[in-house]
C-alpha cells in the first residue's frame, strides 16, 4: 500500500538523505504525548529517532517522555513557542527547524524525528515545511461529533488516530459514528482507532509509520548526507 | 545586482513580525518581569520599552548597521569578482568575527548572549533561503552556531537592499516590538492601547536609528569598538532569571 498514493499533496514526496519528520498534533489531552512514548517503543530498537516537543507550557510532555524511558533523554528536545503553539508550526518554523537540526547534528543521520505540538485547536496543522507526514490525534472522551466538525487537522492529516477508545462506553460515545463521520470528511485518507492504554505500543500506527520509513529510498540515504553535509559545510 | 530602491520595501518584510525566522518565541525579558511583578499592566510596559530601546535597542541598532555596512561592502567585492579569491573569503570571515565578538562583549549576560545566537541562527537560517548570497554562506561559516541576531539582521538588510539606517531602525523596532506583543499575551493587555504605546515611541525609534549610524566608518573594523555600548543591567538579570525558571512560555 503505497502512503504517497493518498497524500492530498502530490508533490511532497518522502525526502531522503535526512530523517522523516512526522508531526503529531491534536487538542489537549487526546494522547499525543502517549503516541509518541508508543512510537519510541515500538520504532526505537530498529530505527534512530528523534523527538521534539512544542508544549505550551514548560517542558512537561519532555520530561514526561524522558521520565517513561522510552528514549534516551538527550534525544528528546523541548522549544517553546511563546504562547502561539500553532504559529510554531505553522506560520514559523525556524524554532522547529532548528531543533530538528541541532538532533541529526548532534546524533548522526536519525531515521524518524517526531514532533509533537502544544494541544491546540481543530484549526491547527503542521507547515509542510516542517513535518513530511502529520498525525491528528482525537479523543473518544472529547465527544464523538468531534469528526463531524472537521477542521483541517481532521480532514487534511495524512493519519487520523482517535484515541482512548476503553473509554467509549464510560462517556458515551459511539465509535461508530465517529469512523463514518471521520471517513465521510477524509475522502480516503486513512483512520486508527487505539487505546494507547492498553496497546502500549500503539501497533497499528507504529506499522502506518513503518510503511512510511520503508517507502523512502534508503540506499541512498547515507551517500546524499554526507553531499548534503559537504555542500552546507 | 542589489537594488537599492528596493530599501524600504525589504525594510517592511524585515520589520514584519510575520517573518519567519523564530521571533515570534521571544518576549526580551517581560515575561520574567511579569513573573517578578515589575510589569502589570500598560503604564509599567511604557516604562520597560522606553528603557529597553534606549539601551539594548540602540546597541543592537548600531550592530545591525554595522553589519549592514559591512554586508554590503562584501558583497560589492563578490559582485566585482566572479570567483571570489579564498583570501578574500578568510578576511570576510575574520571581518564577520570581529563583529560578532563586538556584539558578545556589549552582552554581560550568558543567557542573553546564548538567545542572541539562537535568534541569530534561526533568521540566517531562514534569510539564506530569502535572500541566497555569497555575502550571508560566509557569514554562517564564520559563525557556525550562529552570530548575534543584530549581526545576522544587519547582513541580511544588507543582502536585501537596505541602508544601514533601515537596519538599525529593523533592529531597533524589533527591541520594543516583540516585548509589547508577549505583553499582549501574557497578560491580556488592550491590544490597541499597547499599539499606541509603540506609536509614541516612533520618533524615538527614528532617533535611535539616526545615532546608531553616528559612528559608523566605511565598514572598518578599527571604528567598531566605539559603537554604543550601553548596558542595561536590569535585563541582564531579567534574562539570567527567565533562564532558570521552568515554567516559562517564551526562549527569553
Ligand atoms: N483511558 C485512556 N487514557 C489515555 C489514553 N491515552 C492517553 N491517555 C491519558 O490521557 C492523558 C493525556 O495524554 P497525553 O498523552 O499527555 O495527551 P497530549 O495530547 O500529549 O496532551 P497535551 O500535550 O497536554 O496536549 C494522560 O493522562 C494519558 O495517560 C488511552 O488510550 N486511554
Ligand atoms: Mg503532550
Amino acid at each position: 500500500m503505497g502512503v504517497n498514493h493518498e497524500d492530498p499533496h502530490g508533490d511532497h514526496v518522502l525526502p531522503h538523505g535526512r530523517a522523516l519528520r512526522l508531526g503529531i498534533g491534536g487538542p489537549v489531552g487526546g494522547g499525543k504525548t502517549a503516541l509518541v512514548a508508543a512510537l519510541c517503543r515500538s520504532l526505537g530498537l530498529a530505527h534512530r529517532l528523534g523527538v521534539v516537543t512544542n508544549d505550551i507550557y514548560t517542558t512537561e510532555d519532555a520530561d514526561f517522555l524522558r521520565r517513561a524511558g522510552v528514549l534516551a533523554p538527550e534525544r528528546i528536545v523541548a522549544v517553546q513557542t511563546g504562547c502561539c503553539p500553532h504559529t510554531a508550526i505553522r506560520d514559523d518554523i525556524a524554532g522547529n527547524l532548528d531543533a530538528v537540526e541541532t538532533l541529526e547534528k548532534r546524533f548522526g543521520p536519525l531515521d524518524l524525528v517526531i514532533i509533537e505540538s502544544g494541544g491546540d485547536n481543530l484549526t491547527a496543522t503542521f507547515s509542510r515545511g516542517l513535518a513530511d507526514r502529520q498525525i491528528f490525534v482525537l479523543d473518544v472522551a472529547g465527544g464523538d461529533k468531534v469528526p463531524r466538525k472537521g477542521g483541517p487537522g481532521v480532514t487534511t492529516a495524512d493519519l487520523l488516530v482517535i484515541n482512548k477508545t476503553d473509554l467509549a462506553s464510560l462517556v458515551g460515545a459511539d465509535l461508530t459514528v465517529m469512523s463514518r463521520d471521520a471517513r465521510a470528511v477524509r475522502h480516503g485518507r486513512p483512520v486508527l482507532f487505539t487505546s494507547i492504554r492498553r496497546d502500549t505500543g500503539a501497533r497499528e500506527v507504529a506499522e502506518w509509520v513503518i510503511g512510511l520509513l520503508e517507502d523512502r529510498p534508503r540506499e541512498r540515504h547515507v551517500a546524499d548526507r554526507t553531499r548534503t553535509a559537504s555542500e552546507t559545510a | 545586482m542589489r537594488e537599492r530602491s528596493a530599501g524600504e520595501a525589504a525594510l517592511l518584510l524585515l520589520a514584519d513580525s510575520r517573518l519567519p525566522a523564530g521571533g515570534h518565541a521571544h518576549s526580551g525579558g517581560v515575561e520574567e518581569a511579569i513573573r517578578l511583578g515589575t510589569i502589570t499592566g500598560r503604564d509599567d510596559l511604557a516604562g520597560f520599552l522606553r528603557g529597553r530601546l534606549a539601551t539594548a535597542g540602540l546597541v543592537a541598532a548600531a550592530l545591525a548597521a554595522a553589519a549592514c555596512e559591512l554586508g554590503a561592502a562584501l558583497a560589492d567585492v563578490e559582485d566585482m569578482e566572479e570567483d571570489v579569491e579564498e583570501e578574500d573569503a578568510d578576511d570576510a570571515c575574520r571581518l564577520w568575527r570581529r563583529l560578532d565578538a563586538e556584539a558578545d562583549a556589549r552582552t554581560a549576560s550568558p543567557a542573553l548572549r546564548e538567545t542572541a545566537r539562537t535568534q541569530g541562527r534561526l533568521l540566517i537560517r531562514t534569510a539564506r533561503r530569502i535572500w541566497p548570497s555569497a555575502m550571508l554562506d560566509t557569514l554562517a561559516r564564520a559563525v557556525p552556531d550562529g552570530a548575534h541576531h543584530p549581526v545576522v539582521l544587519g547582513a541580511t538588510a544588507a543582502v536585501a537592499g537596505c541602508e544601514p539606517r533601515q537596519a538599525a531602525l529593523a533592529a531597533a523596532h524589533g527591541s520594543v516590538a516583540a516585548p509589547a506583543t508577549a505583553a499582549v499575551r501574557l497578560l491580556g493587555l488592550d491590544p490597541v492601547a499597547v499599539h499606541g504605546l509603540l506609536a509614541a515611541l516612533a520618533p524615538d525609534l527614528d532617533g535611535t536609528a539616526h545615532a546608531a549610524c553616528a559612528s559608523l566608518g566605511g565598514a572598518r573594523s578599527v571604528e567598531w569598538p566605539g559603537l554604543p555600548a550601553h548596558a542595561a543591567p536590569a535585563l541582564d538579570l531579567l534574562a539570567e532569571g527567565h533562564r532558570r525558571n521552568p515554567l516559562r512560555l517564551f526562549v527569553s
